[in-house]
């Protein structure tokens, strides 16, 4: 093997771990786009502010001198509740007035968050606290630091969590009730608003603790970075199979090292576009997603 | 014998259309009553006003004597009042256990729902060869019979059926109502909606006939079954 094709094997493996860091926060963000589409069939373009609520509640928490420990799960329940009060006091009162105005709703929300933000805190992005000292790792040429080991870890306990309640209790299941049919689930006697609230609950924390991880990966916080990574934890979530939960986590980490594989090999400026690009050819060739099927809907 | 259901000059409207013009229908506990009329006639929504996921323009429903109309869906189960969904609408994504699970999903006592589980496991041997396979693959019958066992599952006190004959296999249509008279024998009283007014009547106490939002008949399935209008009319002779 040449020294060249050693070089470049050894930046394929630095590249592809960014890629999957990148993309696990894809996948915990996009997680809970797909879980709100699939119960309500409403893309929430808020979604990206929780995320960015979360960053914020572990940068004012690791800031004052909490460990990570305590600010992640906190930043979690907080981006959780202000979901819960975002669905209870905007979405559900125009639950039943078509798509187009909850569409609109959504990206007013968005707004409403963005500027909040810099307006309270200010737009100037703010430098995150270090939770911890964070060391780079070599093994052989591949590099690897701790936050994106601490990432790794973290995404994976949230993911294996999901999976468990969605599949192993009652409100998980009836959750998944709920997104087949929300007549059929209230038959049951299931009080659907509830799982409704439980869904934002559990997505917004999601979020809100990619918010946290962003903020160590890149060392800043500010009010509109809710935006780019929200867009493309939809891409994500479209790519996936939208309103399909493993969709998420698939479309999350393929987006995730196809951006960064672009970046190491290619122009790194290209890497938004190939993200969009992503979504217009999955809509094109397979707009169902990746996992998707089509299937009929009853009349 | 006492009145479980008592419906009071029941309106409904769906958008602008006025679907069912003041219905009086009653249950008495321990019946199998149907409700019998073709397509359109308004039988789904009657029994979607009942169930509480379509809500009166005026009228009462009573239920164990207590009027339930406005309430919604999950709290008219709670009170003791379960509905198989139109079109069947077991969840595709659920294996059979999940689904009877989730019809059991305002009770508590373990002991109790594995009773009721063995029960409908003995009534439907299928449902328990198929209990790990997802609902979505199974066939039509077998479906409705889990849709059935599901909501028997939440163990009311008042079953509702819409067409639970509706897409099945006419082989399977006779072990279905067998099994509806074996639930209803087993003490659960049964308001069965349906569009196969023969086999219906045929299993029913009593009988009332909708046309377009009215009630147009009502009487012990005996006599209604010998109707000649009715013959004509649904019975196809």
């Amino acid at each position: 093997m040449s020294e060249e094709t050693a070089y470049l094997i050894s930046d394929f493996f630095t590249y592809l771990l960014n890629g999957v860091a990148q993309g696990s926060i894809y996948a915990l963000i996009a997680l809970g786009y797909t879980m709100v589409y699939g119960i309500i069939k409403l893309i929430n373009f808020a979604h990206g502010e929780f995320y960015m609520i979360g960053a914020f509640i572990g940068y004012f928490l690791i800031s004052s001198g909490l460990p990570l420990y305590i600010a992640l799960p906190a930043a979690m329940i907080g981006s959780g509740l202000v979901a819960v009060s975002v669905e209870r006091l905007v979405y559900r009162p125009i639950r039943y007035a078509g798509r187009i105005p909850a569409l609109i709703t959504a990206l007013g929300t968005s707004l409403f968050f963005q500027y909040l933000g810099q307006g309270t805190i200010g737009a100037d992005p703010k430098a995150f606290p270090t939770a911890f000292e964070n060391t780079t790792y070599q093994v052989g040429d591949v590099f690897i630091s701790k936050i994106q080991i601490v990432i790794f870890l973290v995404t994976m306990v949230l993911m294996t969590g999901l999976w468990y309640v969605v599949t192993h209790t009652k409100i998980g299941k009836a959750m998944r009730a709920t997104s087949f049919n929300m007549n059929a689930a209230e038959l049951m006697g299931i009080n659907t608003n509830r799982i409704v609230s439980f869904t934002f609950f559990v997505g917004a924390s999601l979020a809100g603790a990619a918010g946290v991880l962003v903020g160590m990966y890149y060392n800043t916080v500010e009010p509109m970075m809710g935006l780019i990574p929200g867009l493309k934890a939809f891409i994500a979530a479209v790519l996936g199979g939208i309103g399909i939960i493993p969709g998420a986590v698939l479309g999350g980490l393929t987006l995730g090292i196809a951006e960064n594989m672009v970046v190491g090999f290619w122009i790194s400026t290209y890497r938004d576009a190939v993200a969009f690009a992503i979504l217009i050819l999955i809509l094109l060739v397979k707009p169902a997603g990746l996992l998707g099927t089509n299937r009929k809907e009853k009349v | 014998m006492s009145t479980i259901l008592e419906i009071k000059d029941l309106n409904v409207h769906y958008g602008a259309i006025h679907a069912i013009h003041g219905i009086n229908l009653k249950v008495e506990e321990g019946e199998i009553v149907t409700l019998i009329g073709s397509n359109g006639a308004g039988k789904t929504t009657t029994l979607h006003t009942i169930s509480g996921l379509l809500k009166p323009t005026s009228g009462e429903i009573v239920f164990k004597g207590q009027p339930i109309q406005g309430l919604p869906a999950h709290k008219i189960v709670a009170q003791g009042l379960a509905q198989t969904p139109e079109g069947r609408m077991v969840f595709p994504d659920l294996t059979v256990g999940e689904n009877l699970e989730m019809g059991a999903f305002l009770r508590n006592n373990k002991a109790e729902i594995a009773a009721d589980l063995k029960k409908m496991f003995t009534l439907f041997p299928r449902l328990e060869e198929r209990r790990k396979q997802h609902a979505g693959t199974l066939s039509g019958g077998e479906q409705q019979m889990l849709a059935i066992a599901r909501a028997y599952m939440a163990k009311p006190k008042l079953l509702l059926l819409d067409e639970p004959s509706l897409g099945i296999a006419p082989i399977l249509v006779q072990a279905i109502f067998d099994a509806i008279v074996e639930i209803n024998r087993s003490g659960m009283t049964v308001l069965l909606v349906e569009q196969n007014a023969y086999a219906a009547l045929k299993i029913a106490h009593r009988g009332y006939v909708l046309t377009t939002g009215e009630i147009a008949m009502q009487g012990p399935s005996a006599e209604l079954i010998s109707n000649e209008e009715i013959r004509k009319a649904y019975l196809g002779h």
